[in-house]
């Protein structure tokens, strides 16, 4: 029925190329930064202060980081629950991005609380505050994370079970490894299919309720950013991200594995973009409209440049250019595009409502990042990279298929390839 | 009398709780608890001598940052806005009308104590809370140090001790939570009051105290109390000789702070119907469209 590989490890290439050195580089300056935070405190290491409580650790690490593992959940939503089994094979991999998206948001996280050591707390009941908006997301994120584990429990059966060998000392492991994955294994099948919906709307309540935590701050926000639909915008905005992430990533690893880039998939993938950035910028405008809030936009103020970069460049242009077939079969155009909401569209947007937006009612100075904080924000980055790099050469997760030597270098001309059927 | 004002505030507390479970909306406040009978303090401005006792009893009592008392005389600090900080409670600053230059007066500042805290509200393990009493109070071991709470309040009065890589504290004013409900005194800054600026006392009597003032004495003071109806209500509010405006008071709605967000929280959450919805929903698309593949693959293998 169809030719099409399945998940596999990716071997063929080796760990450190120029590229993976250099990540490698920049993820030990952030664990050096990382650990000078944890032994000289936030003062020593941060800028921030009282009048600015949040700074990049929050706007990028977490916020910025939960809603570009939208992947996640997007993916498994279209391919489980709406069963559009032709993009079975970027669940996997949005699977993983989401998996290590929300570690990092954690290890993030961490960094940027004063008593980390506490991070445990929400899980009393004694300690459950319902009013709080944070209590919410950080109940979500917590019991999401466990999900999306378990959501990738089968990778790791697949590639493990019956084999599981560990080295030395740890051998003694082996037989309790090994029994825990045949459980798995019987288990899993038949209750995966509550994970996933659980997963999709655990996502839909933190990814919206991100977005109401700044209407606390109802004096201290700019016009802009501060409506009461900012959840709705914060969810809608996320779903949008979504698959532009998994296009992203899966064109920059069949580049870096040298393998045939899934274009017809990812075109056709790419349908669903102008349609979800559409609803997501048209509600933006009619709220801008019904807050008579237009003014803000044009009194070129910088917090009005960064609405407009906002949204032309990473709404309008993008759903522009993704509304062209010819441009969603160019693997380049649809790289660029992806690109564009990712950065402008969506990271540039919660650093607007969390810091841009944010005017403390007595400053002293504007908060810029101290080169610390620059530093472990760029290695947490990296490091997920590599992570994700590590996994896929170890685990099913790409199904891609290898490319000839010169295809590889072609990689962005490749003519649209015969409609893939993924069967099962 | 101490274990009469201990017995009261049990059952005030027993009461508020009664009346948060019972929520009824009386004004524009949107606030869900009647905190007429909390302790508060009236600020008079135009009675305040600028003479800063209240910075030195503060000190002494919570922050005790080794400053000599002497250096509480030093008037020259009014040269600059100061904004109270891990080291210091409460501080005083000089105003005037613009209008009117050389009538200087000055203001103490500190935590408000609202009626509907937007720090409390936003505090996601209850390290924060209104108590009964008045005072809002932080519970340092409860505390993750997300500082959720310096985002939200509308006064921007919690501070935090970054200089800590352990234990830090969010530090703000506490009413004097232990001498006001246990010890039966009044805050440290009210008890060295000499001109008696600052009126400690519940917040009914002390709202009537103020309107008394302002009525007595139109000349004297601005016709607005602070602090009544801003955000939803203060404990600690205040009279000025000028319009609050040119204070570093800021103008603020009467609604409580934390309505818009508890709204939308609660009516997410309500009774967990629209998440069980939501997964329901999904559930019966999964099914269905499962069942729509299983046929067509059956009647493709048949053809």
């Amino acid at each position: 029925m169809t030719s099409h590989e399945l998940p596999h490890p990716i071997r063929q290439t080796p760990f450190f190329t120029k590229g993976t050195i250099v990540l490698a580089i920049l993820a030990g300056l952030g664990v050096a930064a990382y650990l000078y935070r944890m032994i000289a405190g936030l003062e020593a290491s941060t800028n921030l202060n009282d009048q600015y409580p949040w700074g990049i650790w929050i706007a990028i690490d977490v916020a910025t980081g939960v809603a570009l593992a939208a992947g996640g959940f997007t993916t498994a939503a279209l391919a489980d629950i709406f069963h559009k089994e032709r993009y079975h094979v970027i669940v996997r991999p949005a699977l993983l991005t989401a998996m290590l998206g929300y570690t990092f948001v954690v290890i993030g996280l961490l960094a940027d609380l004063g008593r980390y050591y506490n991070v445990w707390h929400p899980m009393l009941p004694s300690m459950w505050q319902g009013d709080s908006v944070l209590f919410e997301v950080g109940i979500c994120v917590m019991i999401y994370l466990t999900v999306l584990y378990i959501e990738f429990l089968p990778i790791v059966v697949e590639r493990f079970k019956g084999r599981v060998n560990l080295p030395g000392i740890l051998g003694i492991f082996n037989d309790l490894i090994e029994s825990f994955l045949t459980i798995a294994d019987r288990t899993l099948g038949r209750f995966i299919s509550l994970f996933i919906i659980a997963g999709v709307v655990l996502s839909c309540l933190h990814q919206s309720s991100l977005g109401t935590l700044m209407l606390i701050a109802p004096t201290k926000m700019h016009p802009l950013w501060y409506t009461s639909i900012s959840p709705l915008l914060f969810l809608l905005s996320a779903i949008a991200v979504g698959f532009p992430m998994v296009m992203f990533e899966s064109i920059l690893a069949s580049k870096s594995f040298k393998l045939k880039p899934e274009t017809s998939v990812l075109a056709s993938l790419a349908r669903y973009v102008p349609v979800l950035l559409g609803v997501y910028c048209a509600i933006k405008v009619v709220d801008l409209a019904m807050r008579d809030a237009w003014g803000y936009v044009f009194d070129g103020s910088f917090e009005s440049i960064m609405w407009l970069i906002e949204m032309v460049g990473g709404i309008l242009i993008p759903m522009i250019l993704l509304s062209s077939e010819k441009f969603r079969n160019s693997v380049r155009w649809l790289f660029v595009s992806s690109a564009l909401v990712i950065v402008l569209g969506v990271a540039l947007n919660r650093i607007n409502v969390f810091l841009v937006a944010y005017t403390p009612l007595y400053p002293d100075g504007v908060y810029i990042p101290s080169i610390f904080e620059v530093m472990v924000t760029v290695g947490l980055i990296s490091g997920l990279v590599l992570v994700y790099r590590l996994l896929v050469m170890n685990f099913p997760i790409i199904s891609g298929e290898e490319s000839g030597p010169d295809r590889g270098r072609r990689l962005t001309k490749t003519p649209i390839a015969q409609e893939v059927r993924q069967g099962n | 009398m101490a274990i009469n004002r201990r017995n009261f505030f049990k059952l005030a507390a027993a009461g508020s709780t009664a009346l948060a479970v019972g929520k009824a909306h009386a004004d524009d406040s949107g606030l869900t608890v009647d905190c007429s009978d909390n302790y508060g303090v009236l600020v008079d401005t135009a009675v305040c001598i600028g003479c800063r006792r209240c910075e030195l009893a503060c000190d002494q009592e919570h922050t005790k940052s080794g400053r000599p008392p002497e250096s509480f005389d030093d008037k020259s600090v009014y040269e600059k806005h100061r904004r109270p900080n891990k080291d210091a409670f409460t501080v005083v600053n000089e105003f005037a009308d613009p209008a009117k230059p050389d009538d200087k007066y000055t203001m103490k500042v500190q935590c408000m104590h609202c009626n509907d805290p937007a720090c409390a509200s936003a505090c996601l393990v209850g390290a924060l809370r209104k108590d009964a009493a008045g005072p809002v109070v932080y519970e340092e071991w409860r505390c993750i140090g997300c500082r959720y709470c310096m985002v939200a309040c509308p006064f921007q009065i919690p501070t935090y001790e970054y200089d800590k890589a352990l234990e830090p504290r969010v530090r703000k004013c506490t009413f004097c939570y232990e001498r006001i409900t246990e010890e039966g005194q009044m805050p440290a800054c009210v008890a060295i009051c000499p001109n008696e600026a600052l009126t400690f006392g519940t917040r009914q009597r002390l709202l009537e105290v103020a309107h008394y003032r302002i009525k007595s004495h139109p000349e004297r003071y601005v016709d607005h109390v602070y602090g009544e109806k801003e955000a939803g209500g203060t404990s600690w509010m205040y009279l000025a000789p000028a319009e609050f405006a040119h204070t570093e008071l800021p103008r603020l709605d009467h609604s409580a702070i934390p309505t818009l967000t508890e709204t939308i929280q609660h009516g997410i959450f309500k009774s967990f119907l629209p998440p069980l919805a939501l997964y329901g929903l999904l559930g019966l698309i999964m099914h269905s469209t499962r069942e729509k593949k299983d046929r067509s693959e059956e009647s493709s293998n048949h053809d």
